[in-house]
């Protein structure tokens, strides 16, 4: 399949600074892709060398085959929404939405037309006389879209688009942005710094760390098999612990972990390389262990805190070597200044949820 | 940006620069040069001349405390009415801080000349008190450096003014909140809070009231009497031949005004922080107190827009008719007709207005351009660039004019230098670089206010670089750009 959108070795320099260093992604028509990462981590930057905003220092930028790493932001034809929307607070709503289509020398009566049409999509349909100043946040939201999608654009780009809302409203916007963007089908690359957004929105999630690609995948290959303790951490809930390799066996891997064994089953590649003997670092989700009765066996660990959130308890446990762990339960299993044993948990047919890394892999 | 335009951008820019060199900093080398510099070869004798006279040195020393006390009393009259017209609540609060602000789009030689018929000794309130009182002359002379000063503070109090209201206005409503929850009283605010961050506006208008007095020119000149100050003195040692010693008399009055920037250097840097609303004004409880400030408030704004409203007054008036009563006996327009009428006198007026406007257009024009230069494309040597923009500010009125009057009266156009003294084109010029830091502030200050974003913006829905600055920089920069206009237009006629 050749790539619809390329990027390829793209490194962004400023001053001594590297904000985009070597990232190299490949999407197919329609697809949308997540750029996930911390704050400095380059995924804006990213964005503004996409839009054409910003010059590589090196790599390039290629649309259907062709190279628009040069070409002016007018040129390209991709379709932006800014973070703050940058509406334009002198022209209305329908002048907003024309402005792009003027650029593309639309005649007068299609203009209403498609004025209409982008303000339907985003279901303001005869909000054009209304002022800027006068909408909510979601409505100048939605403005915004609308108006980086009328003129068509061959790719959609968003800078955190949903970080001005307030929660409630930003979920329900999550969602109708998600059925509006499949149902145009647009190309479209989204910057956030949420994972909830970053898996509700797209195809694939890229995360971006100091620069650096540190992996690509589809929301459920990067939480079932996150390619290093950073992503296992960033990309859900993690606690980390210190091992050393037992055996690893056809059905997975046996570690000791402050004393006791643990079966791992979960089978990704940097957990094949690890070899007998090898100290590891061992990142668990909060629903990979589970509170039984302190017995031989089990990790002994004293319930410290409880976090309540819904259905599910968080816990804070600490073990007898002092490692505070986070452990999801119901929350009426334990008390707070309890004892248990730590034990992986069988819920999902095998021990899903901890990953194993070399001791001395980046974190 | 791409580079083909990256290179477009640095070319425009140095064109800028060259334009901005030749108008404002040649002229003034020039000036430095002819300082020490006759046909006969370079010397030293003017300069000797200069230090051997000790009226030189009484002129100097004139402008430099008519300077230093014109600051003062304007602050003094300038600072409290923006914090009782910003901060407290009180009838007619609105009204009464557009009239305050007035004068600033008045010109300045109209504030002068209204002064003078009000205030004068043979101005009406003088005559008013000379009648009452049954005097044999009038009751006081407005003559030599008080006379001077008064005119000054009337004049110039509107800087202090504009910017103190400006910084108040951009206060964050919520640092003082924020002050007030960690139990600090309203003086403990005062000092900590809204001084410091008042510092910078307090140090913009002290230094353009310092550099206005010490290029004021018509006041000195008209009620000087024998009072010296440099501008005065500039202008009588060039009536008297000696162009030379005139000369290095400018190059002294320069000196005396880049120590006063020097002295306010970095004062004006922006403090930053937060942005946030302003702080609402202080409703005043007591009902006598807020009768008693809204009154006074009047009167001190009757006082000192009563001199244009004279000047009004008197254009209606037949020449000759209103001597001693308080209301004229006949009213006419034919002052009005007369001024449209005769050729003679209408020929002014018009040229006033054709050299105000090209003034103002291509100073606004050449701030746009420079502006979008060196806040958004940023160029290389963007800094050299809005120094030369600011530099006008930093040399008196005088003195620009002297060395635009020098530069261009000489036919040499291999030094870049053309006769334009005596054509229709040496005003505008002159204008020109007066105005730039007007309207370049005003544009500058515009430009970094407002989101880069709304370019880009722009340039993602297919904008080119022209449609950009014609549809979306030029209509949101609107109220700065008229702003720097008007101050400019005002300040050219």
């Amino acid at each position: 399949m050749t790539a619809f959108l390329e990027l390829a070795g793209l490194t962004k320099r400023f001053g001594p600074a590297v904000a985009v260093d070597d990232v190299s992604l490949r999407m197919s028509r329609g697809e949308i892709l997540a750029l996930l990462g911390p704050s400095g981590s380059g995924k804006t930057t990213t964005l503004r060398l996409l839009a054409g905003f910003e010059t590589p220092d090196s790599g390039t930028v290629t649309v259907e085959g062709l190279d628009v790493t040069r070409q002016s932001p007018v040129a390209r034809r991709f379709g932006m929404v800014f973070q703050h929307y940058a509406l334009f607070p002198h022209l209305d709503v329908g002048e907003n939405v024309a402005f792009g289509l003027e650029s593309t020398g639309v005649k007068r009566q299609e203009l209403e037309q498609r004025i209409g049409r982008a303000l339907e999509l985003v279901e303001l349909a005869g909000f054009e006389r209304r002022r800027i100043a006068h909408l909510s946040g979601g409505q100048q939201q939605r403005v915004a879209l609308a108006r980086a999608i009328a003129p068509e654009p061959r790719v959609l780009l968003l800078d955190e688009p949903l970080s001005n809302l307030d929660p409630v409203l930003r979920e329900r916007t999550r969602r109708e942005l998600h059925d509006l963007i499949h149902h145009i089908g647009i190309t479209t690359v989204l910057v956030t710094h949420e994972q909830e957004e970053a898996f509700e929105l797209g195809d694939r999630v890229a995360v971006l760390r100091d620069g650096r690609l540190e992996q690509v995948g589809t929301p459920d290959e990067l939480y079932a098999n996150p390619g290093n303790p950073f992503v296992t951490a960033f990309v859900g809930r993690a606690s980390t612990l210190e091992g050393v390799v037992l055996e690893r066996g056809r059905s997975g891997t046996r570690v000791r972990v402050e004393g006791v064994d643990w079966g791992v089953s979960t089978d990704s590649g940097v957990q094949r390389a690890l070899i007998p003997g090898q100290r590891i670092r061992v990142l668990v989700r909060p629903e990979a262990l589970w509170m039984a009765r302190p017995e031989p066996g089990s990790l002994g660990a004293v319930v410290r805190e409880r976090r309540f959130a819904g259905a599910t308890s968080l816990f804070l446990v600490q073990t007898d070597l002092g490692t505070v762990l986070e452990v999801s339960g119901s929350g009426l299993a334990v008390k707070v200044g309890e004892r248990v044993g730590l034990v992986p948990s069988r819920r999902a047919g095998g021990a899903a949820g901890i990953h194993l890394f070399p001791l001395d892999a980046a974190t | 940006m791409t580079r083909g335009e990256t290179r477009g951008a640095r070319l425009l820019a140095l064109g800028l620069l060259a334009l901005i060199g030749w108008l404002v900093v040649y002229p003034l080398i020039l000036v430095l040069l002819e300082s020490v510099h006759t046909g006969q070869g370079w010397t030293l004798d003017y300069v000797r001349q200069f230090a051997g006279r000790s009226t030189e040195w009484l002129a100097l020393w004139g402008s430099c405390w008519i300077a230093i006390a014109s600051v003062v009393l304007s602050a003094l009259i300038g600072v409290p009415l923006a914090v009782l017209v910003t901060r407290y609540d009180f009838p007619g609060r609105r009204t009464l801080a557009t009239i305050i602000a007035l004068p600033a789009v008045l010109p300045p030689l109209v504030g002068v000349v209204a002064f003078l018929f009000l205030y004068g000794e043979s101005g009406f309130l003088a005559r008013m008190v000379q009648a009452v009182f049954r005097l044999d002359e009038a009751p006081w002379r407005l003559e030599g450096a008080s006379a001077i000063l008064l005119v000054h503070a009337y004049s110039m109090y509107v800087y202090f003014y504009l910017f103190t209201r400006a910084g108040l206005l951009s206060l964050d409503g919520s640092m003082l909140e924020a002050a007030a929850s960690l139990g600090a009283g309203r003086w403990r605010t005062l000092r900590r809070i809204v001084l410091p961050a008042l510092r910078p506006a307090l140090a913009g208008g002290a230094l353009l009231t310092a550099m206005t007095a010490l290029a004021s020119f018509s006041a000195p000149y008209v009620f000087g009497g024998g009072f010296r100050v440099m501008t005065t003195q500039i202008v009588s040692t060039r009536l008297n031949g000696e162009t030379s010693l005139a000369m290095v008399e400018t190059v002294s009055l320069t000196l005396l005004a880049l120590l006063a920037l020097f002295l306010f250097r970095g004062a004006e840097r922006e403090v930053g922080g937060s942005k946030g609303t302003p702080p609402a004004p202080t409703r005043i409880e007591r009902r006598w107190v807020s009768r008693l400030l809204t009154m006074s408030a009047w009167g001190l704004a009757i006082v000192l827009l009563l001199p244009h409203l004279t000047l009004l007054v008197v254009s209606f008036v037949p020449v000759g008719t209103w001597t001693t009563e308080a209301i004229p006996p006949a009213w006419t327009l034919r002052n009005y007709a007369t001024l449209v009428q005769d050729p003679v006198r209408v020929r002014p007026l018009l040229n006033s207005l054709w050299l105000a406007s090209v003034a103002t257009v291509a100073s606004v024009a050449i701030s746009l351009l420079a502006g979008a230069m060196v806040v958004r494309r940023r160029v290389r040597g963007r800094g050299i660039l809005e120094a030369l923009l600011a530099l006008p500010w930093a040399v008196p009125g005088t003195v620009f004019a002297i060395a635009i009057a020098t530069a261009f009266s000489v036919h040499a156009p291999l030094a870049g230098r053309i006769v334009l003294v005596g054509t229709i084109w040496i005003l505008p010029l002159a204008y020109l670089g007066r105005n730039l830091p007007l309207t370049s502030r005003a544009t500058l200050a515009g430009l970094r206010s407002l989101d880069p974003s709304l370019d880009e913006a722009a340039a993602s829905l297919g904008a080119g670089r022209w449609r950009t600055l014609w549809s979306v920089t030029v209509p949101l920069l609107w109220p700065s750009l008229v702003a720097g206009a008007t101050l400019a237009f005002a300040t050219s006629l």
